[in-house]
């Protein structure tokens, strides 16, 4: 199974998400992110799916459960990147991803983390 | 007396009168056109399309029956796209039934050939039919593909602010088409900001509000703001009976009502890039003139 790597980077945890989306990957991710954010106490986690082309109902919601938890540390968390398809998608099932920000790309979501901080 | 054989011999008969035949087909063909095509155009037409229907009659020629079906399917897809009713394109192919009956009609033992051939002229008259109706089929579906992308035109506003322009009926279709040219213009041009403008849009109801809003969320995915303009009196009127929530989603009446917003959200201020911007006495207080 494929790892996600989560980098720190100041305050602010990026995940860049670079390979085909498994179930078990993301559960993973949300483990390691949980651990990472108890460990470093970072304010920001920025997630960019750029790479990301298919984005299933859990899927989604596993990224709207991603950033309830980060909540709960305090941390915001802004999904970046989307593609215009993943998008419409995601409309159509019904998820607008209520607890996660979102921006264009990376460089727009640390503003938007640096601007609530 | 079998189908075969009867053909042939009225095969053979019309070759032997084929002039004259032609002659009275093309006659009849352009009194009904009533003077858009010239005798001479219309025989040349006609005389391939006999040679060929005599050629099919006679049942030696194997190809003569696909070649006549292409002929005939060219000659009335044509006749469709240049605006002929289907009377007058049909009446290409029946007319020939009455130029060789008042030929047949003195010959009184032809009946049973006659009757054949009259067959299968009404077969390439469906034929006709068909091929007249696809073709007009087309015309449609083209035009309606053209209508679908003169209609959705993604117009940059400002820096980083796009405008969407609706115009006409929102249907499904036209909504994932704007969805689709919002959100990639909105990622190729790196705007955090859309205007969806409904001046244009003649009907508001649930559906259409429906539209509107799986728009905006997607748009809100990518991490860009929607504001609704272009709002009239009647279609607000028609919201609130209709208890259409927009949400947090904001609407202004018109489009430099949007964009003033927008800026302001962005604390920029309209004018400030261009001198005599839109909107200006909008900004700047008006200064009491001299006495």
């Amino acid at each position: 199974m494929d790892r996600v790597p989560i980098l720190k980077i100041g305050t602010t945890l990026f995940v860049s998400i670079q390979i085909d989306l498994q179930d078990e990957s993301v559960v993973r991710l949300q483990e390691d992110l949980a651990d990472e954010l108890a460990a470093t106490g970072a304010h920001g986690v920025i997630i960019d799916i750029t790479a990301v082309e298919i984005v299933d109902s859990f899927i989604g919601r596993m990224l709207a459960m991603i950033g309830s938890i980060s909540r709960l540390f305090d941390a915001e968390t802004v999904l970046v990147g989307m593609r215009p398809a993943v998008a419409i998608t995601l409309t159509e099932l019904g998820l607008s991803l209520r607890g996660v920000r979102t921006a264009l790309n990376a460089e727009k979501g640390l503003e938007l983390l640096n601007g609530s901080a | 007396m079998d189908v075969d054989s009867s053909q042939q011999r009225m095969a053979a008969y019309m070759r032997d009168h084929q002039d004259k035949v032609v002659g009275r087909w093309s006659e009849i063909v352009v009194a009904g056109l009533r003077g858009r095509s010239s005798v001479a155009e219309v025989r040349r037409e006609l005389e391939d399309l006999y040679s060929l229907v005599v050629r099919a009659m006679s049942g030696v020629d194997e190809q003569a029956a696909g070649e006549l079906t292409a002929v005939l399917t060219e000659l009335s897809g044509s006749r469709a796209r240049n605006g002929f009713t289907p009377r007058e394109t049909a009446l290409g192919v029946f007319a020939l039934k009455d130029a060789v009956f008042e030929l047949v009609a003195d010959v009184a033992d032809l009946a049973p050939e006659y009757l054949a051939f009259s067959r299968m002229i009404d077969d390439l008259g469906l034929l006709t039919f068909e091929t007249y109706a696809a073709a007009r089929e087309q015309i449609i579906a083209d035009q309606a593909t053209a209508m679908l992308e003169l209609s959705t035109p993604v117009i940059r506003l400002w820096d980083g602010v796009i405008a969407v322009p609706l115009v006409g009926a929102l249907d499904s279709a036209r909504t994932q088409l704007v969805m689709e040219k919002l959100l990639e213009t909105l990622v190729a041009t790196g705007a955090d900001h859309a205007v969806l403008d409904i001046t244009g849009v003649s009907t508001v109801d649930t559906e259409v509000a429906q539209h509107l809003l799986k728009t905006v969320s997607a748009a809100r995915l990518l991490g860009a703001e929607c504001i609704v303009s272009g709002i009239r009196p009647q279609v607000a009127q028609t919201i609130v009976s209709l208890g259409i929530e927009f949400g947090d989603i904001a609407t202004k009446a018109t489009l430099a009502d949007a964009l003033a917003h927008v800026l302001n959200r962005r604390g920029q201020r309209l004018g400030q890039r261009i001198g005599q911007g839109i909107g200006q006495p909008r900004t700047e207080p008006q200064k009491p003139g001299p006495a």
